[in-house]
């Protein structure tokens, strides 16, 4: 058996895994009778068929052959990780340090995905948006999002 | 002429200088606010609510309408700038507008966006003064197998979307499906998927997959390029307004938008987003002049139509609401609650023992569109300065306004770390050749459509057939039967591949 198609190959078999986990989980609810429908009806039906058409898909990504095997190529591993570790990072600090800190934060770190990282060019661009986010959503829109960190407020 | 009389009450209302103010404040309010990815319409009218609290209902209703349509093409605005719709109904705009901005022929893309919505605006306007007591009549036509199996067409018509694989975006549309079924289930209050986090029993956020697969995934795969590949915008700005081809493009896309959209519109829950769709769809099928740009590419009519279709549903849903009081979506549900707190109940009666209220507010709707044209075309130009800005700059603004946007949807950061989870998703998608716009037409459509299969099951007692035996229903489903077949068939097929080479 060889992998025609290596993008359909995965997805086909994401596509079977995430059904059938979804139609798994639909057990656990009470699936009522077509006359009466219950939480577990639609979930689980539409689980299995994602599971088939994913069936369909690996089938297909052996079967037929394609132009250069559809392969997937190399994952974005450091730029993905660093933009979102940065995210997360701005999720886990804004409560704790406030905008005034996390924002300049998720700035400089995911400024390191580019490549082309210059500190001084990425400090103006921190200063620029920490500066304007605060005027818009806190001065402007009233929203509230926590400035400073909690030990100097508190 | 009743049509004529009504209409003149109504501008009679609409057109002062005070109301014309607060038209325009309201559009220009909406547009700012609305342009921050994550603040769609929705949260940008309960933002502003407080501040109509001290004007007459008049002027308060009229500010709102400003407000929703500025906001409303905000979120365009965003999905044509930086790819992220702003709310569900541009999740297509973003697909053919972000490719031409990309081009460099964001103003054309904006100025047809504008121009669309404001011609739909117009046509709808006319056609919610002139039908509004037939069009109930339809509206009440469609029971929830009706609307069961207008969402499948929906959803099928989504799959014409995608330009890869058939199959890949049925499944994605699944995908989408099951991810809405995270949630509370509404009719027995059964919280399912939730793996007891408090957070996912409401559901997750549009606007977190949203940002997540197509801000935070697109920015990762941008970056993956060598720096030198990486300019997503082209140097080569191709003047700030459509030429005279491009009107000729697009002009017969708007009227087909409007015309769809203001069918559409009328039917309650989502009609405007469904029209969206529908419209896209209508486009992509109807053959263009030789030579034009593919869609997916940056075709002009891919944002002319939809943009019209959606702003055409989203005047002519003010029917439902006005005739029998069932607001159709969100920014609907906040209007009602705009009008109860200004003392007006709405409802049928609204439109005999209010008429001053009701046809002032419909004028004020065309007054709305009205103020975003003479407002957003001059800002053409500043979106424009936006795109030249270097790309190491641009994507940390990008995250940082998006991070505060997931932030203050619900206050915590849980929807930050939900977007960056869907972030990995998006480049999984992306890496595996599938297209996320199906999945995310799924999202939005699977607890409406639940809800409508399973209570045509309980009306039928469980009779599988009723939604064939019903002849709106069964005409419905048969379109979407026609759809695959005409997608699916071999000479049509290989055209459609064709179609997409020539775009590779």
């Amino acid at each position: 058996m060889k992998i025609k198609s290596e993008k359909d190959f995965w997805a086909g078999l994401m596509f079977v895994v995430v059904g059938i986990g979804f139609a798994w989980g639909a057990t656990a609810y009470s699936f009522g009778s077509s006359a009466r429908p219950g939480p577990g009806y639609f979930p689980f039906g539409l689980g299995i068929i994602l599971a088939l058409i994913g069936a369909l898909i690996l089938f297909e990504s052996l079967t037929i052959e394609v132009d250069g095997g559809e392969k997937i190529g190399p994952w974005p591993l450091k730029q993905g990780s660093i933009i979102l570790g940065s995210v997360v990072l701005f999720g886990l600090l804004l409560p704790r340090l406030g905008m005034a800190a996390t924002l300049p934060i998720l700035i400089g770190l995911s400024s390191l995905a580019s490549g082309e990282f210059d500190w001084k060019e990425v400090l103006l661009n921190a200063i620029v948006l920490t500066v304007g986010s605060w005027a818009i959503f806190i001065k402007g829109l009233g929203l509230t999002i926590p400035l400073w960190p909690t030990f100097i407020t508190a | 002429m009743d049509l004529l009389n009504n209409l003149a009450l109504g501008f009679g209302v609409a057109v002062s200088f005070q109301n014309l103010l607060y038209a325009l404040m309201g559009a220009l309010l909406g547009t700012l606010i609305g342009v921050l990815p994550g603040l769609g319409p929705v949260a940008t009218i309960a933002m502003l609510l407080p501040s109509i609290y001290a004007l007459d209902a008049t002027p308060a209703l009229i500010m709102l309408a400003g407000i929703y349509y500025g906001s409303q093409y905000g979120g365009s605005t965003t999905a044509i700038l930086i790819n992220v719709p702003g709310e569900s109904a541009s999740v297509v705009t973003a697909i053919d507008g972000y490719q031409m901005a990309r081009r460099g022929r964001a103003g054309a893309a904006l100025a047809a966006a504008g121009l669309g919505s404001f011609f739909a605006g117009s046509v709808a306007t006319l056609i919610v003064a002139a039908f509004a007591p037939p069009l109930t009549e339809l509206a009440f036509k469609f029971g929830p197998a009706e609307y069961f199996s207008l969402m499948v067409l929906g959803l099928i018509g989504a799959v014409v979307l995608a330009s890869g694989s058939l199959v890949k975006a049925i499944g994605m549309i699944i995908l989408g499906l099951l991810l809405g079924q995270i949630n509370t289930d509404v009719i027995s209050g059964v919280p399912r998927y939730s793996f007891d986090i408090p957070e996912l029993t409401d559901g997750i956020g549009f606007v977190a997959i949203a940002m997540g697969i197509f801000g935070f995934g697109e920015i990762i795969m941008n970056l993956a390029r060598p720096a030198e590949h990486r300019e997503v915008f082209t140097k080569d700005v191709k003047g700030l307004w459509p030429t005279f081809e491009d009107f000729k493009q697009a002009y017969p896309a708007v009227l087909r938008g409007t015309a769809l959209g203001s069918i559409l519109g009328v039917l309650p829950g989502g009609g405007a987003l469904l029209a969206s769709f529908a419209a896209y769809t209508l486009e992509k099928k109807t053959r263009g002049k030789p030579g034009e740009v593919p869609f997916g590419q940056g075709n002009i009519r891919g944002i002319a139509g939809p943009e019209s279709a959606n702003n055409a549903g989203a005047q002519t849903s003010f029917i439902p609401m006005l005739t029998l009081g069932i607001p159709p979506n969100a920014v609907m549900a906040l209007m009602v609650g705009a009008m109860t707190i200004k003392g007006i109940q709405p409802g049928p009666q609204v439109m005999t023992s209010n008429p001053q209220l009701f046809w002032g507010l419909i004028a004020s709707m065309w007054v709305g569109n009205l103020m975003l044209i003479v407002l957003n075309l001059p800002l053409i130009g500043m979106w424009i300065k936006l795109l030249t800005v270097p790309y190491r700059f641009l994507y940390p603004a990008i995250l940082s306004f998006c991070c505060i946007g997931l932030y203050t949807l619900n206050n915590n950061n849980f929807d930050v770390y939900v977007a960056a989870i869907f972030g990995v998703i998006g480049v999984l998608f992306y890496k595996l050749g599938c297209e996320p716009a199906p999945l995310l037409l799924g999202f939005i459509l699977g607890p409406m459509m639940e809800e409508n299969l399973r209570r045509a099951l309980l009306l039928s007692r469980g009779d599988w057939t009723t939604f064939v035996t019903r002849p709106l229903s069964a005409s419905l489903l048969l379109g979407a039967v026609a759809m695959i077949v005409v997608v699916t068939l071999p000479s049509i097929k290989r055209k459609r591949e064709e179609a997409f080479q020539e775009a590779d």
